[in-house]
């Protein structure tokens, strides 16, 4: 049985765990302000809040409910428009309301749900992040710029928002309903889920396999992960830092340790897909998945990241660059898991740059993504490591170009030779992402971009173009 | 006065098709469909389907009672393939079960083999062949054959566009029932009604009283809803008239971008001959328009990109001719501009080509070229009330243009790593159907003895705003508080024979209808009062809800004349019907005065292009735009931003996608992608012309839907400015301009943009 709450209701379902939450909240609970846009997490029309009990509080992100298995809200507290009727509007329906933020009003409840997500953050709000909170909702109407006045609307209405008893004051302030207090109280009541099985398909957040099979989930047994202690920590020990298979993104991106090292962080990760499908989706689904532009992939291969394996008590260790064999073939044996990937720490002087390219710059897969990590020592390149996605089999670890740049001078010449064998060795294909010419070029520009962004006083762009040309 | 919907979409209480409460028994069909682009069906094997658990019946042509034709214009179109298919997703049977699920799990157990036959998928290859929809259609006036040789400068050239997929949110879907003695009630997401009652009628072998289609709103349409909506609505009411039960059809977000059309893709070569001074003098133009496999709105998309092909431009001598090919692609329809963009994107390229040869700023050409008052579109209408160089002037007062150039120029001096580009888009829309006999509409107003009032009209809400329209024009003509007034859905059995949806027509059409119908029950009260009140019935008004005779109070309210009024058994109902005068149109000629009015408009671009990662950015995008009267800005307003990013994305990032065996290859949301948040320009500034607006518009205020989606337009000419200023060479017409096209463009080189090619734009300047 699964067991959470919606709204202000306990549920309690046997329902099959693969079943995708929007079609138990339209079509089992019929309650229709939930929309459905797409089923692929690309619209944001079935956007709603789930809530997790953590230290006696509530805490609340935005998730896209056509991708999340029933299996995964238990214990949750699931917040669909419904569940925010006051007798009044909200201060964020009222924004969007009053700016004409909504014409057609299909994708309005996503924005609604988004923006009240935001709401119920503990930290403080500013402009980038309530636009940032509704990255991941379409709409085809508006052209979004009554949508931004309405978000400014709903940051100006936050600026008071008390950091402790976050909820009290957004209840006072008409942002979400009195139930909401009692919240925490209720999901306390609810048992931990029955034992998964382990045997079922592994499933982390969902974000990928309901894309591409949702059908065949609903009948099956699955290994539910996301909830897993063992696989949600990050840490550090050892001059290694250690990454959970279930934690997602948002938790990455947001990690006060992870930003020290990676003072890009923020940016990059923006650039993967949107606000709930980074709630959700796993770094190790990103792995398993094996796509050739997984994003996350090509950041840890340019960590030169380990893979941490185990099937029953057996463990297994494998650096992530040799874990692909082939177009969606992985180094894994059957019932063997990622538990944890890990890499050394970067040492003060290592600079690191990710670049990722695609048709449309947030919410797309890339056509070409790519990661570079280097070390330079009194100009002279010490340490290396470089990814490119989209333009392999596989996320791709460019074994050649490193090896040319380790032990060269940096200098538009290595640069330029190194861009020389980056090219010979990738074999890109021409598909709805790009034609192979594309993607090489592209490829060449991004390796070009992670010099210009690192070096800007030694390495200049015109000068790189001008080498290239003339060899 | 915002959207009466508002609050209901912001508290998600607004229905939609999928929303509405099933009946019981409901069963639900999922549409098999062709898995190849041509060819014939040697057998259809749904023995284990049938089986399949769940699945009540399956159903195919031949269980058609009527005739197996769906086309709106031409009869070319079936419901369900027979014998042969031309495209991949084209219907061959409608699969119905106790679950959606079992139903769409039944599919798979579908067996059809096919005999395939080569498939066409573009314009070209078709014309080539033979393969066409319709014969030619051109439309001329004066000889440019003739005007060559008095040319200072002749430019040639070819342009390519891509299709356009609507996205609209909320995807095709009907919901049919029986009602007593062979009568259905069909919920359906269309544009237009009629169009689906009229098809379900000819299907089913019914007549069309027995066949009532109502219609709550849309979330979305953009066009597409306006003609491909039908199949589903037929679908569900053959299964609900033959099984006598509820059945719902819901096309699934993959089934809807495979199963149906777009907006047409054009393949098309220019000639455009101009004076020393930069005057155009001739110009000819061959559209090569993908239509797909059968005609649909083909017809009537082809006369709109010819009366779009001079955009705001008098050009004496023109002749424009539009091939509608046939290709195995789900047939292309009707999308917010309906041929308008196609028309314009050419003669902007043949501007901005010849601009480049010449070394001048496109904008030098546009200003010399603007029609005038009383010059005459080369399809026979006078132009009057011409607003071009008004707006041209407006925008260039309110914004300073010449600064902003300026600037843009020192920043490429300056900038390595980014260039600037700008471009001008003005536009000129005509407003009416181009088919004369839809330019009319009828409304329906109940006023109920409490005094509160009903409207129905045939315009069908789809976030337009039409129905807060709709309610203004009541609301005004009646001088009562709008609480007093609902807006029914648009019904075909309260409101007959409606024009779809479309055209942008809607709000000035039915507006119109309703005000004859309020007007209509307004004399009436009129004249109850001035009986009441002993003053001619010209000297009674309503205002505020108060009854005024000689501008004083008479102490009665709307309430309380309605109340009497009903009393002495006066009608309180009144249908109105409106009938565009002035237009008119000889297809046969192509000679006529087709359009209401015009409105006219300019767009402002400036974008940066990131020459490494060859990514873009549009900073800003300045409007005037010609509202009219805006009866209500804030609508109005968010139709031009609105239309103006769609047309943005349609020019950028938007790529529809076929592979050569017409295979969907952009066929979902992850492939194919419209503008974001973070896409959209940076900053939009629309402002109003100063303008007494124009008599045939509802309340003087123009028609908004589509013409500022030919803003978007701008766009790609900006961004082209932007490659060149780091490559000159970069001089391709080839929509939209991804950031693939804008990368490989900055890196081209010159003898390769050389290279003869029936796609590559090739410029002779003679003489």
């Amino acid at each position: 049985m699964i067991s959470f709450i919606l709204n202000n209701q306990l549920i309690t379902t046997d329902k099959p765990e693969g079943m995708v939450l929007v079609d138990f909240i339209r079509y089992e609970h019929h309650m229709m302000g939930t929309k459905i846009g797409c089923r692929e997490g690309d619209c944001g029309a079935c956007t709603v809040l789930e809530g997790t009990l953590r230290e006696g509080t509530v805490e609340y992100k935005s998730i896209l409910s056509c991708l999340a298995p029933l299996g995964n809200v238990h214990g949750k507290h699931i917040v669909t428009i419904e569940g925010l009727e006051q007798e009044n509007l909200s201060p964020v329906q009222q924004a969007m309301s009053d700016r004409a933020a909504t014409q057609c009003g299909f994708c309005t409840p996503g924005f609604i749900m988004s923006l009240t997500a935001h709401s119920l953050k503990k930290e403080a709000s500013d402009k980038e992040k309530t636009i940032a909170s509704v990255s991941g909702n379409i709409c085809r109407c508006t052209g979004y710029k009554s949508i931004e006045l309405a978000a400014e609307d709903v940051n100006s209405e936050l600026k008071n928002k008390e950091k402790n008893n976050t909820t009290e004051w957004l209840v006072k302030h008409g942002f979400v309903p009195e139930y909401f207090l009692t919240i925490a109280e209720k999901l306390k009541q609810i048992k931990a889920p029955m034992n998964n099985n382990k045997s079922g398909i592994p499933v982390g957040g969902g974000t990928d396999l309901f894309v591409q099979k949702a059908d065949n989930l609903y009948y099956s047994d699955l290994n539910l992960t996301q909830e897993n202690p063992q696989m949600k920590q990050i840490e550090f020990s050892n001059g290694r830092c250690f990454v959970g298979a279930a934690v997602n993104a948002t938790e990455m991106m947001e990690n006060k340790m992870l930003q020290q090292h990676f003072p890009g962080l923020k940016q990059y990760f923006k650039l993967i897909s949107s606000e709930p499908v980074r709630n959700m989706g796993t770094l190790a689904g990103n792995i398993v998945n094996a796509s050739p532009i997984a994003d996350l992939v090509a950041f840890f291969l340019a960590l030169d990241a380990t893979v941490h394996l185990k099937k029953g008590n057996t463990e297994r260790e494998i650096p992530l660059r040799e874990l692909y064999k082939g177009y969606k073939q992985l180094d894994l044996n059957q019932n063997e898991l990622i538990e944890k990937v890990s890499f050394k720490i970067p040492e003060k002087e290592n600079v690191f740059n990710f670049e990722k390219v695609s048709k449309r710059t947030h919410l797309d897969i890339a056509s070409v993504n790519t990661a570079i990590q280097l070390q330079v020592k009194n100009g002279t390149i010490t340490l290396a490591h470089l990814s490119a996605g989209g333009v392999f089999a596989y996320p791709f670890y460019a074994y050649k170009t490193v090896a040319l740049l380790v032990g060269k001078t940096l200098s538009h010449s290595t640069i330029s030779e190194a861009a020389e064998v980056l090219l010979k060795e990738i074999a890109p294909i021409s598909d709805i992402r790009g034609t192979k010419e594309y993607k090489s070029l592209l490829l060449r520009q991004l390796f070009f971009a992670h010099f210009v962004k690192l070096f800007p006083k030694e390495i200049h762009f015109s000068e790189l173009i001008e080498q290239t040309e003339n060899s | 006065m915002k959207n009466i919907d508002s609050t209901g979409h912001v508290t998600g209480k607004s229905l939609y098709l999928d929303d509405l409460p099933l009946r019981q028994d409901t069963l639900f069909g999922v549409v098999v469909d062709s898995e190849i682009a041509h060819g014939h069906i040697l057998s259809f094997d749904a023995s284990e389907a049938k089986n399949y658990p769940g699945v009540v019946r399956i159903l195919t042509a031949k269980d058609i009672p009527g005739e197996n034709q769906i086309g709106g214009i031409i009869a070319d179109e079936g419901l369900f393939a027979e014998d042969s298919v031309h495209f991949i997703g084209q219907p061959i049977a409608l699969i119905l079960a106790t679950s959606e699920r079992a139903a769409r799990e039944a599919r798979q157990k579908v067996k059809i083999e096919y005999k395939k036959l080569r498939a066409i998928t573009e314009p070209r290859e078709a014309a080539a062949k033979g393969e066409y929809l319709l014969p030619p259609k051109t439309f001329a006036s004066g000889n440019p054959e003739k005007q060559w040789d008095k040319c200072e400068y002749i430019f040639t050239g070819s342009t390519e566009q891509a299709g356009q997929e609507h996205l609209y949110l909320e995807t095709q879907g009907a919901y049919s029932y029986p009602l007593e003695t062979e009568n259905l009630m069909v919920h359906s997401s269309t544009q237009s009604p009629t169009a689906a009652q009229r098809t379900i009628a000819k299907v089913l072998g019914l007549p069309m009283h027995r066949i009532q289609v109502d219609v709550v709103r849309l979330g979305g349409g953009f066009g597409g809803k306006e003609d491909q909506a039908t199949a589903w609505a037929v679908m569900s009411s053959l299964g609900a008239y033959l099984l006598n039960k509820p059945v719902k059809v819901v096309l699934s977000r993959h089934d809807d971008l495979r199963m149906t059309g777009k907006r047409h893709p054009y393949s098309s070569d220019f000639k455009i001959g101009f004076s020393k001074d930069l005057k155009i003098l001739a110009y000819e133009v061959e559209y090569f328009q993908n239509g797909g496999a059968a005609n649909d709105l083909s017809p009537a998309i082809t006369e709109r990109t010819l009366f779009h092909t001079t955009n705001a431009y008098y050009i004496p001598h023109v002749k424009a001719t539009v091939h509608s090919c046939k290709t195995n692609l789900p047939p292309n329809t009707a999308f917010r501009g309906f041929g308008g963009p196609q028309g314009m994107f050419v003669i902007e390229s043949a501007i901005a080509q010849a601009a480049m040869e010449l070394g001048v700023p496109s904008s030098v050409i546009q200003e010399k070229n603007f029609i005038k008052e009383n010059d005459v579109f080369y399809y026979g209408q006078v132009a009057k009330n011409v607003n071009v160089q008004k707006v041209w002037n407006a925008a260039h007062k309110e914004y300073g243009f010449t600064k902003k150039q300026k600037a843009i120029e020192q920043f490429n001096q300056k900038n390595t790593l980014h260039k600037k580009g700008w471009a001008f888009m003005p536009i000129a829309f005509g407003i009416s159907f181009t088919n004369t006999s839809m330019n009319q509409a009828r409304a329906l107003v109940h006023i109920y003895s409490d005094g509160s009032v009903g409207v129905s009209t045939g315009a069908i809400e789809m976030g337009q705003g039409v129905n807060t329209k709709m309610l203004q024009v009541a609301e005004q003509t009646f001088g009562i508080s709008p609480d007093r007034i609902k807006l029914e859905s648009t019904n075909t059995t309260r409101v007959s024979n409606t024009s779809p949806t479309a055209a942008s027509s809607g709000a000035d059409l039915n507006g119109k209808a309703l005000q004859v119908a309020c007007t209509a029950i307004l004399r009436r009260l009129k004249s109850l009062a001035s009986d009441l009140f002993k003053v001619p019935a010209s000297k009674i008004q309503i205002k505020d809800e108060l009854v005024f005779a000689n501008g004083k109070k008479t102490g009665w309210n709307w309430e309380k004349l309605v109340y009497e009024a009903f009393m002495q058994r006066i009608n309180l109902t009144e249908s109105g019907h409106y009938a565009t005068p002035i237009i008119h149109f000889d297809k046969e000629a192509g000679k006529g005065h087709p359009f209401a009015y015009h409105v006219y408009g300019l767009a402002f671009y400036e974008v940066t292009v990131d020459v490494i990662r060859g990514t873009y950015e549009i900073d800003e995008v300045d409007v005037i735009h010609d509202f009219g009267k805006s009866m209500n800005p804030i609508i109005d307003l968010g139709q031009v931003e609105g239309a103006l990013v769609q047309g943005i994305g349609y020019t950028t990032m938007e790529e529809l996608a076929y592979d050569n065996e017409g295979r969907l290859l952009s066929n979902s949301l992850s492939t194919y992608k419209v503008p974001d948040i973070y896409a959209v320009p940076a900053v939009i500034r629309v402002k109003p012309l100063k303008t007494g607006g124009h008599s045939l518009a509802i309340f003087k205020s123009k028609a908004v839907g589509e013409p500022p989606l030919m803003y978007g337009l701008g766009a790609y000419f900006a961004i082209q400015n932007a490659v060149r200023a780091f490559n000159s060479d970069f001089r391709k017409f080839d929509a939209p301009i991804t950031p693939e096209k804008v990368l490989m463009g900055l890196y081209q080189k010159k003898e390769k943009t050389v290279q003869p090619s029936p796609k590559t734009a090739k410029a002779n300047a003679s003489k």
